[in-house]
């Protein structure tokens, strides 16, 4: 039976020489090999280069030099990301006529002066305007618990990449639910943190109001170890924020006890399938929650973010969307076309009702630490699947995948994804949301539904 | 109360004019239900009343953070 270590125990191998970091990648590569052409998570891939970078770092800790806390771990992005040498694709076939990029982004930077050993680039929906990852011009992911089914997006790859087994970690991006969405429906963490938290520098935009970058992992250790190691300002991110970080690996098995944690009601608790609320019940039952909390004009909260997504997105792709519409993904290009026409008094009450919003579920979480709402309302569809039926109402499935997630997004709340496991059955995701800058206190609940066994990001046979 | 416009073609024609926007004929029907289904959504946000004093969320910073503080 295959074992898949997770990044921490990968790092404490390679750098008690156990392991070699080009076995550990020669390794990953093999599994990517093997699994990639079916489920179609990378893009690229940096075999050359891995092997060589895997090779420097077992040489460093020959020579006594110390290799950083993710020694010999291989990782991919999705491809937003800047790689030197690399075309940043952005899930597009337009951004495939620029140059290479010149230098890495910086939390692929910070990754690799950890260790850690970049393996390629990795599979979105188009200029991340989706919620499946069904790219037409790179081809769908495919979920790794059932390749007929969607991987959920815009972070599709980097999440199969991960749940798969084929690397331990994997960065993405999450505007509307793009981190969140993929991860509850392959079964794996993932985390958006605070907005702004993390530097978005040399990273391909969707939104600038609204993009958060985050980790995904099997592991709420890794999720600690990696998200920590990214956090600190960066002069080449004029959002990123100049907080100092804030580590959470040193907090993780704190507990829950004196934690205020509520489920959230009315808008988070209908329009799903039952097994979803019965995972969130789950995760309140282990936590010992009684609480309900009403977040208010949560509907409203997710039209505003769509205003928002649909007027910033457009308008960064206008110069394409007059000379080469056709160039777009069919799936993305209407959406595009017709976002760039929004009156600006729409888009100003949308960033108007974001300031009341912000206020309101500050005061809410004056009175609880943590909210847990679903993630995604049903398990993971079939590719291809256009419409969704939720409490009797038939909808169309994209847009209504991320009801969830959008409202959360929408004011920066940092959240994560804890990965329900169910025998026999589809994987379902709970968010665990804190208030802005406490992802410590979400990830030590994470950390401790962990511990009691209540998620987990199993390896799929 | 705002009324969401009963048909936006000729909204969209026009506002695509004026930016200069060419909507290709075999895309226009898809972008009219696009733009129908914005500005549904967006009737929720614009009926909602929100106090006079609201400012929109983001903050102009005067000084950039590119510049080392002295």
């Amino acid at each position: 039976m295959p074992h898949y270590p997770d990044a921490t125990s990968i790092a404490r191998s390679v750098r008690n020489q156990e392991t070699s970091a080009k076995s550990v990648v020669a390794a990953a590569l093999a599994g990517i090999a093997e699994k990639n052409p079916k489920l179609n998570c990378f893009t690229t891939v940096l075999a050359e280069q891995a092997m060589a970078d895997a090779a420097a770092l077992d040489h460093a800790i020959a020579q006594g030099h110390e290799p950083g806390p993710l020694a010999g771990v291989p990782f991919g992005v999705k491809d937003l990301f800047d790689i030197a040498g690399v075309t940043t694709l952005a899930g597009s076939k337009i951004n495939a006529d620029r140059p290479p990029a010149t230098q890495d982004a910086t939390l692929v930077t910070r990754l690799k002066q950890a260790g850690a050993i970049l393996v390629g680039a990795q599979n979105m929906d188009e200029y991340a305007y989706g919620f499946v990852t069904e790219n037409s011009h790179y081809g769908p992911s495919r979920n790794p618990h059932d390749p007929t089914r969607i991987t959920g997006g815009s972070s599709g790859g980097s999440v199969a990449a991960v749940a798969s087994g084929m690397v331990p970690l994997s960065l993405g991006s999450d505007t509307n639910g793009s981190i969140r969405v993929p991860s509850a429906f392959c079964g794996i963490f993932g985390l958006k943190p605070t907005y702004g938290r993390l530097s978005r520098a040399r990273t391909y935009p969707f939104v600038g109001s609204l993009d958060h970058l985050g980790p995904f992992a099997r592991s709420v250790r890794d999720i600690a170890l990696i998200f920590d190691i990214l956090q600190g300002p960066d002069p080449d991110d004029p959002v990123c924020t100049t907080r100092p970080p804030q580590l959470c690996l040193p907090e993780l098995e704190k507990g829950i006890d004196g934690l205020r944690i509520a489920v959230a009601a009315d808008y988070f608790a209908k329009n799903a399938e039952p097994e979803v609320f019965e995972a969130v019940g789950t995760v309140a039952r282990a936590l010992g929650v009684e609480q309900r909390v009403t977040i208010p004009e949560a509907h409203r909260a997710r039209a505003a973010a769509f205003m928002i997504t649909a007027s910033e997105g457009s308008h960064l792709h206008l110069a394409d969307l007059r000379s080469r519409p056709q160039d777009f993904d069919f799936a993305t290009r209407d959406r595009f076309l017709a976002g760039a026409l929004i009156p600006t008094g729409w888009y100003l009450q949308a960033q108007k009702f974001r300031r009341w919003y912000r206020d309101r579920v500050q005061e809410l979480f004056e009175m609880v630490d943590i909210i847990l709402a679903p993630t995604v309302p049903c398990v993971a569809p079939p590719i291809g699947q256009q419409k969704l039926v939720l409490d009797g109402v038939e909808m169309l499935l994209r847009p209504n995948i991320g009801l969830f997630a959008q409202p959360l997004s929408f004011i920066g709340l940092p959240i994560i994804n804890v990965p329900v496991p169910r025998s026999g059955q589809l994987p379902l995701g709970v968010q665990v949301i804190a208030a802005p800058y406490n992802e410590a206190l979400a990830l030590r609940v994470a950390a401790y539904l962990e511990a009691a066994g209540i998620v987990s990001a199993p390896v799929p046979e | 109360m705002t009324n969401p416009i009963p048909n936006p073609t000729a909204y969209i024609d026009q506002a695509a004019t004026l930016i200069g926007l060419p909507i290709p004929s075999e895309y226009h029907q898809s972008v009219v239900e696009n733009f129908e289904r914005i500005a549904a959504i967006a009737q929720l946000v614009l009926e909602f009343p929100l106090p006079e004093e609201t400012e929109i969320a983001p903050v102009f910073e005067p000084e950039s953070r590119k510049v080392p503080p002295l």
